[in-house]
């Protein structure tokens, strides 16, 4: 038999009976696609996670009062909040940072008929250097607006939106009971971690105190150390000065923590690295649930082919030929599953990158296993039971019904 | 051509020369001899109706006359060839070059038109495309059904399928055609148009036809009836005297 034959004999049995084909490809589409499709995404979000860090920038402290958490399932125990001379204590004592205080305070905000439940931050001006999240558009808070906690507000893009503000300068939106007008907008962040960063709203802290809280509380404190490498040394001032100031003896626990965007970059990881294993289980699952289809198909398709080996035996097929038909068959048919697989699964990682704002990139050597997987469950579960009755006598072949 | 050659003729009186051959399926109480002690010689040219009760073994050896089956024991030699001692690509290579089957289901390939069914046996002999689709059109054109080669065979009558069936085994031009029962699922009049053809073939060419049919009426075309009884051969000759 010639090769070019062998080729043509198997599109033709594979288009003379498309739907046997697609059900023998279907397994494979289904393998290949969720494993590209899973890995791509499990890469995804760890690049944003790692992405999300590098904007908030290495140099950032976050000193959040409470014990700090020790591993998994230890409990947190509340500590006495902050107040603005914390902050003005260590702008004062620690040299080479800048300090942003914050206030959260869930509250009601309404803008028109648009009506919705919101966290407001309180802050002062350092929140921008800090957090690295300049104003766009108008301005930052004025001396007289921090000192007297004025009903001013600087809102993320995503506010104008859900709101539907059109003119941000100059409109109002009603905090709780306070009228607040809209001095600045912030610079777009976008979407990292499942979190929008420009769903916020900024009030000058006493604002938030004043009005919205009631109390005098700063909540957590932001620190910039703005020497590059000085991060080590800031977060043992910062804890020395802190614990002199909460009057906590020597060999006592802290009831406060400061955390640097390496801790929390290794939670992430962690997190992450479980969700990776988390997506790869599934992919091996499903992976192996298209094996297990492809085999099944192969076999009741050979198996319902036995009487066609029969008679290409009888009319002088040898072993070899029959097996050759197959296999170009198996091959054709993995191969073309395993490119539509492909196509899907990337389509379906675009998607959904897509959807969350994630970076949509490419791994060769992914795509490359998982199809070259199934591929070869492919042939060898399409070869293996063909061989089986390619072997039978021609006649017990032409008598299987 | 050199497995051919390695099967070629010797000189033999037969072409065909089964020498007590048993076949027996099972074994102990569920033992069946299917064949038990034949002996049979076939000539070349020679047109053989084979006939005999259901069960009676005419089928088994069909079978081990195409080398479809091996027998259990005993001889067969196919022009002066011993075949116990090939093996099995050689069996298939000799299917392939000498003998042409027809069944009574036809057993042509679902899905596949009538000249593709017909150009297969060229394709394990690995003719080239045009060349295979001009002596499948030949073959074709031979049974009758130039007309149909387009068809596929569940768009064909069952007289239609039976003579693309003759065709498929005949398109290699071998010396020895084979048939189980060919008119076993068709009406009497279809019946006689593949006699007919059948007829018309041996005149037209060197070939050796073994027929196997229960119907009188049929074994009439032949010129030889071989009668089997429980596995043996009971009667041998001319029609109108084993049919008496
Ligand atoms: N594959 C088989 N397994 C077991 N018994 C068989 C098999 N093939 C044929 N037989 C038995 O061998 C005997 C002869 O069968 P067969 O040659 O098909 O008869 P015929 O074609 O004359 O009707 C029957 O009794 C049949 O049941
Ligand atoms: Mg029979």
């Amino acid at each position: 038999m010639r090769a070019f034959d062998a080729l043509a004999m198997a599109f033709q049995a594979i288009a003379g009976n498309k739907l046997r084909s697609f059900l023998t490809t279907l397994g494979i589409i289904i393998g290949v696609g969720s494993v590209i499709a899973m890995v791509h995404l499990g890469q995804a979000a760890s690049r944003s996670v790692t992405a999300e860090i590098a904007a908030m920038g290495s140099n950032l402290l976050f000193v959040i009062p409470g014990t700090g958490q020790r591993g998994p399932g230890a409990v947190r125990m509340p500590g006495a909040p902050f107040d603005m001379n914390d902050v003005r204590a260590i702008e004062q004592d620690v040299p080479g940072v800048e300090v942003a205080p914050s206030a959260m305070h869930a509250s009601t905000v309404v803008y028109g008929n648009v009506n919705q439940n919101m966290s407001v931050e309180g802050t002062t001006n350092a929140y921008f250097t800090v957090r690295n999240h300049p104003v766009a558009i108008g301005r930052e808070f004025e001396p007289g607006e921090l000192n007297t906690g004025a009903a001013v507000c600087i809102v993320g893009r995503t506010v104008l939106r859900e709101f539907g503000i059109e003119d941000p300068l100059g409109s109002s939106l009603r905090i709780g009971r306070t009228s607040c007008l809209i001095i600045g907008v912030l610079a777009e962040k976008g979407f990292s971690m499942g979190q929008d960063r420009d769903r916020l709203i900024l009030m000058p802290i006493r604002a938030v105190q004043r009005r919205l809280a009631g109390n005098l509380d700063v909540r957590s404190m932001y620190v910039s150390a703005l020497v590059d490498g000085t991060t080590a040394r800031v977060r043992r001032d910062i804890e020395t000065l802190m614990r002199e100031r909460r009057r906590i003896r020597p060999g006592m626990e802290d009831d406060f923590y400061v955390r640097d965007t390496q801790d929390i970059a290794q939670a992430l990881e962690q997190t992450g690295a479980t969700l990776t294993l988390l997506l790869g289980g599934i992919a091996a699952v499903s992976l192996m649930v298209g094996g297990i289809g492809i085999m099944n198909i192969m076999l009741v398709s050979v198996t319902e082919r036995t009487r066609e080996i029969g008679i290409r035996l009888a009319i002088g097929a040898r072993t070899s030929d029959v097996l050759m038909q197959f296999l170009v068959e198996a091959v054709v048919l993995a191969t073309l599953g395993g490119l539509i697989g492909l196509v899907l699964g990337l389509g379906g990682t675009w998607l959904v990158t897509d959807r969350f704002g994630m970076a949509f990139a490419i791994s060769p050597g992914v795509m490359l296993l998982g199809f070259s997987f199934s591929v070869v469950v492919g042939i060898v579960f399409g070869l293996f039971p063909a061989r089986k009755a390619a072997r039978l006598n021609p006649i017990d072949a032409l008598r299987h019904e | 051509m050199s497995v051919a050659a390695r099967i070629a003729p010797q000189a033999g009186p037969a072409l065909l020369q089964m020498r007590d051959i048993r076949k027996i399926y099972g074994a102990g109480a569920a033992e069946v001899r299917a064949l038990d002690g034949v002996d049979l010689d076939i000539h070349a040219g020679e047109f053989v109706a084979v006939m005999g009760p259901s069960g009676s073994g005419k089928s088994t050896c069909m079978n081990l006359l195409g080398c479809l089956d091996v027998p259990t024991s005993g001889a067969y030699r196919f022009q002066g060839v011993d075949v116990g001692a090939l093996d099995r690509n050689q069996l298939a290579l000799l299917r392939r070059h000498f003998m042409g089957f027809v069944f009574q289901s036809y057993n042509l390939l679902a899905r596949t038109s009538a000249v593709a069914n017909v150009e297969l046996p060229l394709i394990y002999e690995g003719v080239r495309h045009a060349e295979r689709r001009r002596r499948a059109l030949e073959a074709l054109t031979s049974v009758g059904l130039a007309d149909r080669a387009g068809a596929m065979p569940n768009e064909l009558s069952g007289g239609q399928q039976q003579r693309v069936a003759i065709a498929r085994a005949l398109v290699t031009e071998p010396p020895l055609l084979l048939a189980d029962e060919p008119t076993g699922n068709l009406d009497t009049v279809t019946a006689g148009e593949i006699m007919q053809q059948l007829v018309a073939i041996r005149q037209s060419r060197d070939i050796t036809i073994v027929m196997v049919t229960h119907e009188p009426d049929i074994a009439t075309w032949a010129e030889r009836v071989v009668y089997f009884v429980d596995g043996r051969i009971a009667r041998d000759g001319p029609p109108a005297e084993v049919l008496s």
